[in-house]
């Protein structure tokens, strides 16, 4: 019966229009490529290149974060705010460090900020996790008021203002701050590197381990889950304290490349991730959607936008183009799935006759 | 007491995909009288509700009311020609208030746009009085008790004037005394000529109030007669049939020792009173234990109180003489407990993930070391089991959806016996299922019951319980009301037992 399942559907109509529209964001990303290569002045310049990858990076690694939580049937909005507060905590810990009293204060470096600041967004996470599983407020609800509250304390970290100057100190070793956001390794720029190495990290346990098969299966039908064994609160658990360690990396990126942490940093960052989740495949109601897909997705939010720019387009044109896009993705997802569905059941129908 | 034929059905015929669930069945119904239906789950009574209240179309026969063939398209239609019925289900919004659930689709407003609150509330007032109800037309329906609910939405249908009315297990949610009114509701409509069709699985109740009596057997109508002369025995055997379904055990194997034991089990329901009461029972290996009972006896959640999903039930579980003390289902699961639920697709499987994925989901350790999964693994133990089970699918990679009832009742048992259970807890595992599924299921648990393992299984199926079982218990109202051996379980006795709690309320007989 093993023959079963390398019995290949027919090659038809169907089947063809399904390839094409599974490989639709790939398909988008390579057409806005070729149009701003060919519109855009410097569009291909080695300079530009980086820089765009530096803006997609951001975006993409708030959006692998935001991808598990939609994908296990929730929402993260509190992800910008995170940012904003983490920037806030590496800001404060290079300048200040902690302050005992006694006159003396405890300076660290850099790691040690790095590991102090990732705790922070981890913990945020930990408190969405807190408040959807034990206390049954909705996502939504939830990390919206986590939203308001992180950034009202990134706000009264330093009263509104910007900590400037984040070089660091050679003594206690943290002058290396700044390689986070402007260093490279083996000539790719660190924040890239992390893109990678989170983005692998995901995908990894998306698809390899259990807990991946387990995030997309409490998306798809908690109680089914729930009475198939699988512990769908600790799952919950780890897809927000997840996004919360993505929004760290991502303070982390910002307040080093700007040498400066702004409490206001990352406003609407949230809506962003979403949208390059959304773009890359994921299902807004769980169950659905694959880290490379986000990735792609965050990739033609990315060129979209920084291509406009370059070609001189207004801001207000490039957000109203941005909403145009991310609808008519979700459009074609739902023939998408239609097709799909309908392919199976073809399939399945033949074999019963 | 007899009345004109005020509706009939000639050769009706019923195809869905895969089954039929109607083969050319006559009815008639006679108006001013009640028309009782009867039949065992699946038998088609439902699916001829569904055809007569406009939500299901004939594939063939026709359908008259009066003298005139009609042609029912949707339920509007039906509604318009005075026919009402009551779902089994109930089709209420719990988040509107009583007269607004009364009168929603049909809310009587000032020139079309306006609302008119006082004249729905005065008419649902009115409504109640006739029902000899005393519930609020502003009360939110969610915060009413079902039997309540019930009332509703027989008010709901009272409302329309339906000339025709059709009770689908009217009392199956209603206590003796809210019984006793709606009997007396029923003698008022018959008496206005409203014609009244009746179905219910309580036999007493249904030779107490009906006036014509049909009986349905596989989509098949066996008995159609006047209530007349008509007792217990003559349903029952019209229902069943001389011969029986063939689903007998071919392997005759010896039980091991005791494997699973369940002392006081027992469950509060969220409006007071205790859905499973106080129940005990053990099992051996290698046995087949039948839990019959009709729908809301407490089978169901007995079982989901066994696997751990409601933790806040009382009493204590054993296998192979160990307590559990675990109270969550991955728990129990590791220590030998499976559950095939009741409700495939809401309970049993994730729709959008593929038949390998929801196979293996409960079982997903034995392929990973450390934290990686080895796919290839998987995939071996997944094609293991489709050929095992015979599973009938063109690529493991297919959402399940995509499957038959039968097919993806098969993939669920697979994802219980990957966790390499001893006690398995079937939930109907033949609801929804075609005759030839069910026969590979049954087939598939006397395998492995042979080999070993211990099975509870629920069904109010009287056909499969009689023929499955090593052993039955029955339940009624929270309770098991009746222990019987493969050597002692009759019919007659297995439904009296399944009626205890439900005693009829005599002095009704006398108003209808």
């Amino acid at each position: 019966m093993a023959e079963q399942f390398v019995a290949a559907p027919s090659k038809s109509n169907p089947d063809a229009l399904l390839v094409l529209l599974k490989a639709r964001t790939f398909i988008a990303l390579f057409l806005v490529f070729v149009f701003f290569a060919f519109n855009a002045p410097n569009f291909m310049s080695t300079a530009n290149m980086v820089i765009m990858s530096k803006h997609i990076a951001i975006n993409a690694i708030l959006a692998i974060g935001m991808t598990f939580v939609i994908v296990s049937g929730g929402i993260d909005l509190s992800v910008g705010s995170i940012v904003g507060l983490c920037g806030m905590v590496a800001g404060y810990l290079v300048l200040n460090g902690v302050d005992v009293g006694l006159g003396w204060s405890i300076q660290f470096n850099t790691l040690e900020i790095c590991l102090l600041v990732i705790l922070v967004g981890m913990a945020i996470g930990a408190l969405n996790g807190f408040l959807i599983t034990k206390l049954n407020v909705a996502p939504f609800i939830a990390t919206l008021g986590t939203l308001y509250i992180a950034r009202g304390a990134a706000m009264l970290s330093s009263d509104g203002r910007t900590f400037p100057n984040l070089n660091g100190n050679a003594e206690y070793g943290s002058d290396t701050f700044r390689w986070i956001g402007a260093g490279e390794v083996l000539g790719v720029p660190v924040s890239i590197c992390l893109l990678i190495s989170v983005g692998v990290l995901a995908a990894y346990i998306a698809t390899r381990t259990p807990l991946g098969r387990h995030i997309y299966a409490v998306g798809g039908n908690e109680r089914a889950a729930g009475l198939s064994g699988i512990k769908v609160n600790r799952t919950k658990y780890f897809v927000y304290i997840f996004s919360g360690f993505c929004a760290a990396l991502v303070g982390l990126i910002i307040s080093s490349q700007l040498v400066a942490a702004h409490p206001a940093t990352g406003d609407t960052f949230e809506l962003n991730a979403i949208a390059a989740a959304v773009l890359g495949g994921t299902s807004m109601s769980g169950g659905r959607g694959r880290i490379g897909g986000t990735i792609i997705g965050a990739c033609v939010i990315g060129v979209l936008s920084d291509g406009l720019v370059m070609m001189g387009v207004s801001s207000f044109w490039q957000t109203v183009i941005k909403g145009l896009v991310i609808i008519a993705a979700v459009v074609i997802d739902q023939s998408q799935q239609k097709l799909q569905a309908r392919v199976a059941l073809q399939t399945q129908a033949n074999l019963s006759k | 007491m007899t009345g004109s034929v005020g509706l009939s059905i000639r050769c009706g015929t019923k195809v869905y995909p895969g089954t039929v669930a109607l083969k050319s069945a006559d009815f008639d119904l006679h108006m001013g009288a009640v028309n009782v239906l009867v039949g065992e789950n699946g038998a088609g009574k439902s699916t001829m509700m569904k055809i007569i209240a406009g939500v299901e179309q004939l594939t063939e026969g026709q359908l008259f009311i009066g003298d005139e063939e009609v042609v029912l398209r949707n339920t509007d239609d039906a509604a318009n020609r005075g026919i009402g019925i009551v779902f089994q289900e109930l089709n209420l919004f719990p988040n509107l208030t009583v007269a607004e659930n009364i009168f929603i689709a049909r809310e009587k407003t000032r020139r079309g746009i306006d609302v008119d609150q006082s004249a729905q509330r005065a008419r649902t007032r009115e409504l109640m009085r006739q029902l000899e109800q005393d519930i609020d037309p502003d009360a939110l329906v969610g915060d009413l008790r079902v039997g309540q609910q019930q009332i509703v939405e027989i008010a709901k249908s009272l409302a329309q004037n339906a000339r025709i009315l059709i009770l689908d297990e009217p009392t199956s949610a209603l206590s003796a005394a809210e019984v006793d009114i709606l009997f007396r509701v029923i003698a008022d409509l018959k008496r206005d000529g409203v014609g009244i069709i009746y179905i219910s699985h309580r036999l007493e109740e249904l030779i107490q109030i009906g006036d014509y009596i049909t009986v349905l057997r596989d989509g098949v109508v066996t008995g159609a007669r006047s209530m007349e002369g008509v007792d217990v025995d003559w349903i029952v055997r019209n229902m069943i049939g001389e011969s029986g379904k063939d689903f007998a055990k071919e392997i005759d194997h010896p039980f091991g020792d005791e494997v699973f034991r369940a002392e006081h089990i027992s469950l509060g329901r969220s409006g007071g009173g205790l859905v499973v009461n106080d129940v005990s029972l053990s099992l051996q290996k290698g046995e087949i234990l039948g839990i019959y009972g009709l729908m809301g006896a407490g089978r169901s959640e007995f079982l989901e109180c066994v696997i751990g999903r409601h933790p806040d039930a009382t009493g204590q579980v054993f296998v192979e003489g160990q307590p559990l003390r675990e109270k969550n289902v991955a728990g129990r699961i590791k220590r030998g407990l499976a559950l095939i639920p009741e409700d495939r697709k809401n309970d049993g499987l994730v729709q959008m993930l593929s038949i390998r994925e929801n196979m293996t989901l409960s079982s997903l350790s034995q392929f990973t070391r450390g934290i990686h999964m080895s796919l290839a693994k998987e995939k071996n133990s997944v094609s293991d089991f489709v050929k095992r089970l015979a599973v009938k699918i063109a690529s493991a990679e297919h959402a399940v959806s995509s499957l038959s009832g039968g097919n993806q009742q098969k993939v669920v048992i697979s994802k219980a016996l990957m966790t390499r259970p001893q006690v398995l807890l079937m939930d109907e595992p033949s609801r929804g299922i075609d005759i030839g599924a069910k026969a590979e299921v049954f087939r598939v648990m006397r395998k492995l019951a042979a080999d070993g393992l211990g099975i509870i299984f629920v069904t109010s199926d009287l056909d499969e319980v009689m023929s499955l079982s090593d052993r039955i218990l029955v339940m009624s109202n929270g309770r098991i009301t009746g222990e019987f051996t493969r050597e002692t379980a009759t019919n007659g006795a297995l439904i009296e037992a399944s009626a205890v709690g439900h005693k009829p309320i005599s002095q009704v007989k006398d108003l209808v």
